[in-house]
């Protein structure tokens, strides 16, 4: 991504800028540059802009992603009742079509956009720039992108976000992690949801989720919760008002010394 | 996943660097791609021949080096090479290990053809 300082350069590709050396004349009067560009940089570069945006305004973007009906808007409708009166709350919905998400939201008194994507299968930070001009950042403490039901390729798209929230469903079973590990190993939380239905189910082992998870090489902290009895949404609430506050401190300017940069 | 959305992106990269150097063509693209970056090198080839048609990149030819996923055990110190949905460290067994490569995504280097005039290398730092 950064051709000069030479950022993208680590241990396992070191030799490139080492033995070769910047320029190489190829065959047929062909001239060779050493780039080490990240292919996905323009994506990354609106991501790191929609990052600014939130931080200018000390909010605390939450990018909540799993399977299609792992539960994530239910734990979202859940979530905003138990803040209602604490946190200031606002999402962004992503979905292929209906509004149907959005609505949920905002019959809770909590302003919700809707993305449809019409067949592409992730949110990418484009959709998310355009969405948050259109929210009260001034006024919110947390926004939570829900992004497209899908273990595959929203991992891939830096939205913007401070913080990646995995859902695993009992249903889905306990190996999913290294079924999926690019998805999982990036989440900064893994909830376990729907625990509600445990003893139906006598094969989910949330031991076993958490091994998979650490196989993988993810580091995320696990948590269990169902939101249709409430079990767990205050230590998940308790999580957040943790991270908005760490966050926010991050940013703040520490008396005598420079700004922390955003 | 979305290998002709990141050709697009690839080829619009060649196509800059190409007009910077004021080259008449590019040549060749070389990419490093790692087992957990989430793209697929066959697919990443067949979509480049899509995307890079009617573009100064029509007659490229594409190299994919496909990384490995090392890393290093934060407990024993080991550097080895472990399979992408197993990253513990098969000597102590520790679950915490540091990856060193596996992830990457990256447009390593460009051949650039019909340059008029010598092109500058971009200078590169000593690596961190």
């Amino acid at each position: 991504m950064c051709e000069s300082c030479g950022c993208t350069i680590t241990e396992a590709n070191e030799h490139l800028v080492l033995d070769t050396g910047p320029l190489a004349r190829g065959r047929q009067g062909t001239e060779s540059l050493l780039l080490l560009q990240d292919l996905l940089s323009e994506n990354d570069q609106v991501a790191a802009h929609n990052r600014a945006h939130f931080d200018a305004h000390g909010v605390l973007a939450v990018n909540l992603m799993s399977s299609p009906g792992a539960g994530k808007t239910a734990l979202l409708e859940r979530t905003i009742e138990a803040l209602a009166g604490q946190l200031r709350v606002a999402v962004i919905e992503g979905d292929l079509a209906t509004e149907n998400d959005a609505q949920r939201i905002r019959a809770h008194g909590v302003p919700a956009i809707q993305i449809t994507t019409g067949s592409a299968c992730h949110l990418d930070a484009h959709m998310i720039h355009q969405a948050l001009h259109r929210l009260p950042l001034a006024g919110l403490d947390v926004v939570f992108i829900e992004n497209v039901g899908n273990l595959v390729c929203p991992a891939s798209f830096d939205l913007g976000e401070h913080l990646r929230v995995m859902l695993l469903s009992t249903p889905e079973g306990d190996d999913k992690p290294q079924k999926y590990p690019v998805m999982f190993r990036a989440a900064d939380l893994l909830i376990i949801s729907k625990t509600d239905l445990l003893g139906v189910l006598g094969d989910f082992d949330p031991a076993a989720a958490l091994a998979s998870l650490r196989a993988i090489g993810g580091t995320a902290p696990v948590m269990s919760l169902a939101s249709r009895s409430g079990a767990g949404i205050p230590e998940w609430c308790d999580w957040l008002s943790a991270q908005l506050a760490r966050q926010r401190t991050l940013l703040a300017p520490r008396a005598g010394a420079a700004a922390v940069p955003a | 996943m979305h290998e002709l959305a990141l050709c697009q992106a690839l080829i619009e990269q060649l196509c800059a660097v190409a007009r910077e150097h004021r080259a008449a063509c590019v040549a060749r693209a070389r990419l490093r791609i790692g087992p957990l970056s989430g793209v697929e090198p066959a697919l990443l080839e067949q979509a480049f021949t899509l995307a890079r048609a009617g573009t100064i990149a029509n007659e490229a030819l594409l190299e994919v080096e496909q990384g490995a996923v090392r890393v290093r055990c934060c407990e024993c110190g080991r550097e080895q090479e472990v399979p992408p949905n197993d990253t513990r460290c098969s000597n102590c067994g520790n679950w915490r290990t540091q990856l060193l490569s596996g992830d990457e995504l990256l447009l390593v280097s460009v051949e650039l053809g019909g340059a008029a005039g010598r092109i500058a290398a971009p200078a590169l730092a000593e690596p961190a």
